[in-house]
């Protein structure tokens, strides 16, 4: 297997999703940006698709994590059940730590 | 989409034309030779304009994002496109 960078994060740890808005192509939908969560696992790691859709390599690889967010943390005056959550794949670098 | 209020989903079955699978194909065919990636359809598709991107279907996107990681590639030229395009335009 080909170099990854080592995951950082496990399951049931706090993460925040980085607020940025870099002018390339990304992977990390608008609506989570700046937003809390928790890892649900670790997907493995891939090529970083950022740099796969301008034909670079998107090495190391990078850990791609399942994070779990409350829909009410989402959207403003969600509707649905208080419990609700939305699972949401994101890439390693896109997590900081959350206290 | 991308968090967007979308209205409902059209769930109903339908076929596809020849050219539309034929398409599907070219970009398989085109993985396979490391010629594109699914991450430059998708970064081209998602480069297009709202109105040109509401203005196509599906695989009219899909043969838009594959014409252009060929050009950004250096696989084909503009030129070549633009005189193939022209070519087809005047059969019958």
């Amino acid at each position: 297997m080909s170099a990854a960078f080592p995951a950082r994060f496990r399951p049931g740890d706090r993460v925040r999703v980085r607020l940025a808005h870099p002018p390339g192509h990304v992977r990390t939908p608008c609506y989570v940006r700046g937003k809390p969560g928790v890892v649900e696992r670790l997907c493995g790691a891939y090529p970083n698709p950022e740099e796969l859709a301008y034909a670079r390599s998107g090495m190391p690889r990078q850990p791609l994590y399942r994070v779990r967010f409350e829909q009410c943390a989402l959207w403003p005056n969600y509707q649905g059940d208080a419990r609700d959550t939305l699972d949401v794949e994101i890439y390693q670098h896109w997590l900081e730590a959350r206290e | 989409m991308g968090g967007l209020q979308a209205g409902a989903i059209d769930r109903a079955e339908h076929d596809h034309a020849l050219w539309e699978k034929r398409v599907d194909a070219l970009l398989v065919v085109l993985s396979k030779k490391g010629l594109m990636t699914v991450d430059e359809l998708r970064r081209n598709i998602e480069g297009l304009g709202a109105q040109a991107y509401d203005g196509m279907s599906y695989y009219e996107r899909w043969m838009y994002a594959i014409s252009q990681t060929l050009i950004q590639r250096g696989v084909l030229t503009v030129d070549e496109v633009g005189m193939r395009l022209a070519a087809l335009e005047k059969r019958p």
